[in-house]
């Protein structure tokens, strides 16, 4: 199967590493084989291995080393991030990030929700048997 | 004070032999070099100038001594060093191009690929000079690749590493899988 996603200019990417896990970026330009200028609308660009990053499916037209305000229209005409976030990979982030986020009675409810739900579903099972 | 996250840091070190009642002004010397530190410049300072002219620490002084910085450390720039070095055999010149943000970084990465490569070690190398060469002129094919604003390749291999260093583990129980097509 060929190579979907790539490394280019525009490209949305995501850090794995360190304090900025999971954030979203774009790609802005290539330093060498290993790492590239990457950008955001709130951040000043800096350099990042492709060792920290994994590209998305997402992109947006760009060229290189784009000034922050090319960058903000570029993202806003394509809808990268959003798309992401509507994405399957973004919404398992965001029900993950929500279940982490949940207080100590919240967590006790998901609990009851999910007992009730199994009973049915025990209960559905025997029934056929 | 050291600044910025590099390794060697480029100083403008400017000095001179200490006055004398021939000579009331003696001529100014400056050279712009790399250290890591400003003590460790401006011992290298009087490392070169005592091999140029017949200056040394004793009967010199140091004028002033300031850290220079990138304009643009957001740019991307092709850069040429022109180096010698001394191997186990005898003196070497080379010329290598780096592709960096900062001249500091580009020599961070010389230094690194000489110890890799040629196993030199950073005082055995000295830098005849340093400049950022316009991607026309430049002559290494590993640069010259890059110098594509429809860039595109893709990462043919992956592997999940931990997104922390203290998530890290020696040994892990099955293989990673580094294939990263997708549908």
């Amino acid at each position: 199967m060929p190579f979907t996603r790539f490394v280019e200019i525009g490209r949305v990417a995501m850090v794995n590493y360190g304090p900025e896990h999971g954030k979203l970026v774009v790609i802005s330009d290539v330093v060498d084989q290993n790492r590239a200028v990457i950008d955001r609308p709130d951040e000043i660009r800096r350099v990042v291995p492709f060792k920290r990053l994994i590209l998305t499916d997402f992109k947006c037209e760009l060229t290189r080393l784009a000034k922050k305000k090319e960058l903000s229209a570029a993202l806003e005409e394509s809808g990268a991030f959003e798309k992401f976030a509507k994405s399957a990979w973004g919404q398992k982030i965001a029900k993950r990030k929500a279940k982490a986020n949940l207080s100590d009675f919240e967590r006790y409810q998901a609990m009851k929700k999910k007992q009730a739900r199994s009973k049915e579903i025990s209960k559905a099972v025997e029934s056929m048997s | 004070m050291v600044y910025g996250n590099f390794r060697f840091h480029q100083y403008h070190v400017v000095g001179r032999h200490l006055p004398t009642e021939k000579d009331a002004n003696p001529t100014l010397y400056r050279m712009k070099l790399w250290a890591t530190d400003p003590v460790r410049a401006k011992s290298k300072f009087w490392y070169f100038l005592r091999k140029l002219r017949k200056i040394k620490r004793a009967n010199g002084q140091i004028i002033s001594i300031n850290e220079i910085f990138d304009r643009s450390p957001t740019r991307v720039k092709n850069f040429g060093l022109w180096i010698r070095y001394q191997s186990r055999t005898g003196y070497h010149n080379m010329y290598k191009e780096y592709r960096d943000l900062t001249m500091n970084g580009a020599v961070e990465q010389m230094y690194s690929e000489m110890a890799g490569r040629h196993r030199v070690r950073q005082p055995c190398i000295s830098i005849i000079k340093a400049q950022v060469v316009p991607a026309a002129l430049t002559k290494r094919a590993n640069i010259k690749q890059f110098h594509d604003s429809k860039i595109k390749f893709p990462l043919t291999r992956k592997v999940v590493r931990p997104a922390e260093p203290r998530y890290r583990s020696i040994f892990k129980g099955k293989r990673p899988n580094t294939a990263i097509f997708t549908s």
